[in-house]
């Protein structure tokens, strides 16, 4: 049960602003969602041999004092990656050469209370725990850059308010989701994907949905497929807005209980759970505004 | 020589215990019917109930408090939290929501002036606020349920608390059902319906689903009252941890918690037998949400399902209830079940009635029949003469006096002055389910189990 | 005729909602503007006195709810359930409303220009809805009295287990929902839609218009009619 924003920009030269646009939407959503917080931002692409790797050190002893350099120093020393980072507070992002997945293992190994919260060319991922206002101050998300995004706020429904539970949620690579609602099946899908190697890190029904869907897509679905498979096989209700590099997408169960909004202009796309997230947005007076059908899919392409 | 397979007549009429009578019956009128079996009150089935729990009372270690006058104070506020005229009750005991239309407005009547009269409220139910039940109330709580029929905004701004009713602990995530019998034409008026049709409501409400869209339907009622009517929301024991929580964090002022042994007016019976946890594991799974959030005496909890006794009423309050709320028990005192009615102080059979509906008096559930025997559930206007709103208030309020007199006895028997400092260390089980449920330690053992791994 | 002018934007909604709370001689006849609603919830609700409300922009869930008396149109698009719970009155939408538009309203008149998401006229109990534009499925679920003019299309399961509530449809039907047939318009009906159009505003032939109302077999239980209970 929660607040979801998304915003893609049309215009390269707007890209700057990402954040700045983005920050007065999430805080919007609080009363949605006032447990906790997070987004997924894309950026212009990393060269083909590389990756980017959002990691989480909140859930470790030395939470915002986690000891970076010396895992960065390590991690070179390891792998042949040239691995650089950027810090904010408990989230890093590490720039590799090379495939994400020996990183990710390594990461893993050398310490498993990190939380590994997004990998890909073009994802950045942050989330945690308090407001959207806290959140959002706490990570910088004013200064942004990219072409589009996806965020969350959260009410916890079942599951307990902890930072690896909050939204958005990747599985694979460059793929996230944000989810609005409450599945009524989310046991019956771990359980058919568990087998298939597929590994959960929560007991969020979230998550079912976000690796059900990558599943798919890595199974060779097109994003039309994978969601087309998502509508017969999760149960419950949804609104879910998911991010990959060159799109956003869209969707709302049959019984679209879970609100959404969406606002176009020559400039940008803004989805989010109720219009007052859309309010301040510039020109918002003359944008096409309308509300997504229910079992549509809605693909915008950054 | 074999004996004759006659001759061993017990194993010839062995009942199967898969397939008993009950069963058999069940399986036998589905067959005939096509339809599910609906029917009134709570569960029948044994559940492990506050019976299993019992009080540790002062001896050595803890000194009892004089059982007939020494101070034992039993006020109850509720709708402390945002509301700005909480409600104030003498005791806390209140009347559970309960319709006109399920009930006659003699019922309604009965109920609002014995609840006055002990200083505690009453409560609405589906199909709207009868002026009887109003008038006679001088603290009365509106539910705004899925149906909304006849709820109106004026009743609103009458209401002393308002109840967003989410569920029902005899059928949560199920909707509402009157049926055709009981529609009369000022049943049918106040619901808007065609007289006689049966009414089958919403299990969800028609205009929000979900904690983060009922924060927004909490607000609007708030701004409709000026801020300052409590807003009580009432959910059916299932997920009881989560669903407190969520009620706490959508505003609730107070969370009523109506365990599986709740009654009903008229549900399927697969509901009232099959869903649902009983009220001893809701209550414990209520405090811990609220202890959880630290709202614990901030938000107000309010447990009802099955409440019979002012030692179930204590017990409650030890587990962490700041109130209850009966449903069933009050209909009782008024004669549900007897075998006989009052007219003018003289007792009247009714057992020719209860057989006509097949039944007798101690087993009846025919309240979805509106031919209530002794003029309880019913529209009928012969049978509801059958209950006066006068007899009626009388024993309800001897009743409620009767469960107010045990409620203190047991407390000042734990050496309490104030029934509210009644807690779980005051309590132990008989029973390792209820331990395990209620968290308190089997009887003469420090055992509770589940707790710690163990 | 008196005017006066509230902004969302400096003013706390609280503030709004308890001016229009007033006594209704203080505020009959009034003319009320809320400037920048953008999106908030609860604007105009439980208001009791023959006053004209204008929301300027776009508003959130409840916008109108239980409305008695009170004229509000709200010049953008309204969230979900706008006028819910209505007894009289009148809520002019101009641009779109959300899912349960007019849910369970006892009375008056809710005009939706654009489009009605899901289950507009939910509950219905007597009120009246003109939608200019098409209206989601389950439109009309259960409505036991009153009437629904949609001007555009509706979605699935129109009329799912109706009463007593009629539903006139210009454009095309997705679906039926259980227990709700279309009947032959009769001179009664050729009026009301004309009458109802023209409180709205919008013109259309009544004539073109379908009469949706319930065929009653749910009414009551039937072992053999194959009813989904």
């Amino acid at each position: 049960m929660c607040g979801i924003v998304g915003l893609l920009l049309k215009k390269p030269a707007l890209h700057g602003q990402l954040g700045e646009l983005m920050v007065p939407m999430l805080i919007g959503m609080t009363e949605r969602g006032p447990d906790s917080a997070g987004l997924a931002v894309f950026g212009a692409p990393l060269a083909e041999g590389q990756r980017k790797i959002s990691v989480y050190s909140g859930l470790t002893a030395a939470g915002a004092d986690y000891p970076w350099a010396a895992l960065l120093a390590a991690l070179n020393e390891a792998l042949p990656v040239q691995a650089t980072m950027q810090l904010k507070g408990n989230h890093a992002v590490l720039t590799v050469n090379g495939p994400a997945a020996p990183v990710q293992a390594w990461l893993k190994a050398h310490d498993p209370k990190l939380h590994l919260l997004s990998a890909g060319r073009g994802i950045e991922l942050y989330k945690d725990i308090g407001t959207p206002a806290e959140v959002a101050a706490r990570y910088g998300f004013g200064q942004l850059r990219g072409s589009h995004l996806v965020g969350h706020t959260r009410m916890a429904t079942e599951s307990a308010v902890t930072p690896d539970r909050a939204h958005p949620f990747t599985a694979g690579e460059d793929f996230c989701l944000v989810h609005n609602g409450s599945l009524s099946n989310p046991n019956g899908i771990r359980r058919m994907l568990e087998p298939r190697g597929i590994r959960f890190e929560t007991d969020n029904d979230t998550e079912a949905a976000c690796r059900f869907l990558e599943w798919r897509l890595r199974e060779g679905d097109t994003l039309h497929a994978a969601l087309q498979k998502g509508f017969e096989a999760l149960d419950g209700f949804f609104t879910f807005l998911m991010g990959t590099p060159t799109e956003l997408a869209l969707i709302r169960d049959p019984f679209a209980c879970k609100p959404a909004v969406v606002a176009e202009t020559d400039d940008y796309v803004a989805i989010a759970s109720e219009f007052r997230s859309l309010a301040h947005l510039p020109d918002i007076q003359h944008a096409t505004v309308f509300e997504p059908a229910p079992e549509e899919m809605y693909v915008w392409k950054a | 020589m074999s004996e004759h397979p006659l001759s061993f007549k017990r194993l010839q009429k062995e009942e199967s215990a898969t397939f008993d009578r009950s069963t058999l019956d069940y399986i036998h009128r589905a067959a005939a019917t096509g339809l599910y079996e609906i029917r009134g009150l709570g569960a029948k089935r044994k559940l492990p109930h506050f019976d299993d729990l019992l009080f540790l009372a002062g001896s050595l270690s803890r000194y009892p408090l004089e059982g007939y006058r020494e101070r034992c104070v039993t006020k109850t506020v509720l709708g402390t939290r945002y509301a700005k005229k909480p409600i104030e009750l003498d005791i806390p005991i209140t009347i559970a929501g309960m319709s006109f239309g399920a009930l006659s407005a003699n019922v309604k009547e009965a109920l609002g002036r014995a609840a006055t009269a002990m200083g505690t409220s009453t409560t609405t139910g589906d199909g709207g606020m009868t002026p009887e039940e109003r008038n006679s109330s001088k603290t009365l709580v509106y539910q705004c349920l899925p149906s909304r029929y006849g709820f109106k905004p004026d009743d609103v701004r009458r209401a002393d608390a308002i109840e967003i009713v989410i569920g029902q602990g005899a059928k949560p995530g199920g909707g509402g059902m009157l049926l055709g019998q009981k529609v009369n034409p000022r049943v049918a008026a106040m619901r808007t319906l065609p007289q006689g049709v049966d009414q089958r409501s919403a299990c969800r409400h028609p205009d929000w689903t979900g904690p983060d869209d009922l924060a927004i339907k909490i607000q609007e009622l708030r701004e409709i009252t000026d801020w300052n009517t409590p807003i009580y929301v009432k959910v059916g024991a299932t997920r009881v941890f989560n669903d407190v929580k969520l009620a706490v964090h959508s505003g609730a002022d107070v969370v009523v918690v109506d365990g599986m042994q709740g009654g009903t007016a008229a549900t399927q019976t697969c509901f009232i037998e099959h869903v649902g946890i009983p009220t001893l594991a809701a209550v414990r799974q209520a405090v811990d949400a609220l202890e959880d959030l630290d709202m614990k005496g901030k938000v107000q909890l309010i447990v009802s399902g099955g409440i019979r006794s002012g030692a179930d009423v204590a017990k409650a309050l030890a587990l962490g209830a700041d109130a209850v709320a009966i449903g069933q028990g009050t209909l009782m005192a008024l004669g549900c079940n007897r075998e006989v009615y009052f007219r003018d102080g003289q007792p009247i059979s009714a057992e020719a009635d209860y057989a006509a509906l097949g039944t007798q008096a101690g087993a009846c559930h025919h309240c979805h029949t509106g031919k209530c025997p002794v003029g309880i559930t019913t529209q009928d206007a012969v049978l509801e003469q059958r209950l006066q709103p006068e007899w009626g208030a009388k024993h309800l309020k001897n009743y409620l006096k009767t469960l107010t007199m045990e409620l203190t006895t047991l407390a000042r028997a734990c050496g309490k002055q104030d029934v509210h400092h009644l807690e779980p260390e005051d309590l132990v089980a008989l029973t390792v389910e209820a331990a395990a449920m209620a968290r308190v330690p089997l009887a003469g053992t420090r055992w509770i189990p589940g707790l710690d791994g163990r | 005729m008196e005017g006066l002018s509230f902004d969302l934007a400096q003013q706390p909604l609280r503030e709004v909602n308890q001016f229009l709370h007033r006594p209704a001689e203080a505020l009959a006849g009034r003319q009320v503007r809320i400037e920048n609603p953008d999106g908030a919830h609860n604007i105009a609700v439980g208001l009791n006195a023959p006053v004209q409300v204008t929301v300027a922009g776009h508003a959130g869930y409840y916008a109108g709810g239980m409305n008695q008396l009170a004229e509000i149109t709200i010049t953008g698009s309204a969230s979900t359930g706008v006028a819910e719970n209505m007894m009289s009155g009148k809520v002019h939408v101009k641009g779109f409303a959300s899912n349960g538009a007019g849910a369970s309203a006892h009375g008056g008149l809710l005009v939706i220009e654009g489009d009605a998401g899901l289950r507009c006229g939910i509950s219905l109990k007597g009120g009246d809805i003109v939608v200019g534009g098409s209206v989601g499925s389950f439109s009309g679920f259960m409505a036991q009295a009153g009437r629904m003019v949609i001007c555009g299309n509706a979605g699935h399961a129109l009329g799912d287990s109706l009463y007593e509530a009629v539903i006139y449809v210009k454009g095309s039907i997705a679906s039926l929902g259980a227990d709700a047939q279309i009947e032959p318009m009769t001179a009664a009906d050729l009026d009301a839609v004309a009458t109802l159009l023209a409180a709205a505003g919008l013109d259309h032939d009544p004539a073109s218009f379908k009469r949706i109302a319930s065929a009653r077999s749910l009414y009551h239980w039937n072992a053999d009619a194959d009813q989904e209970y």
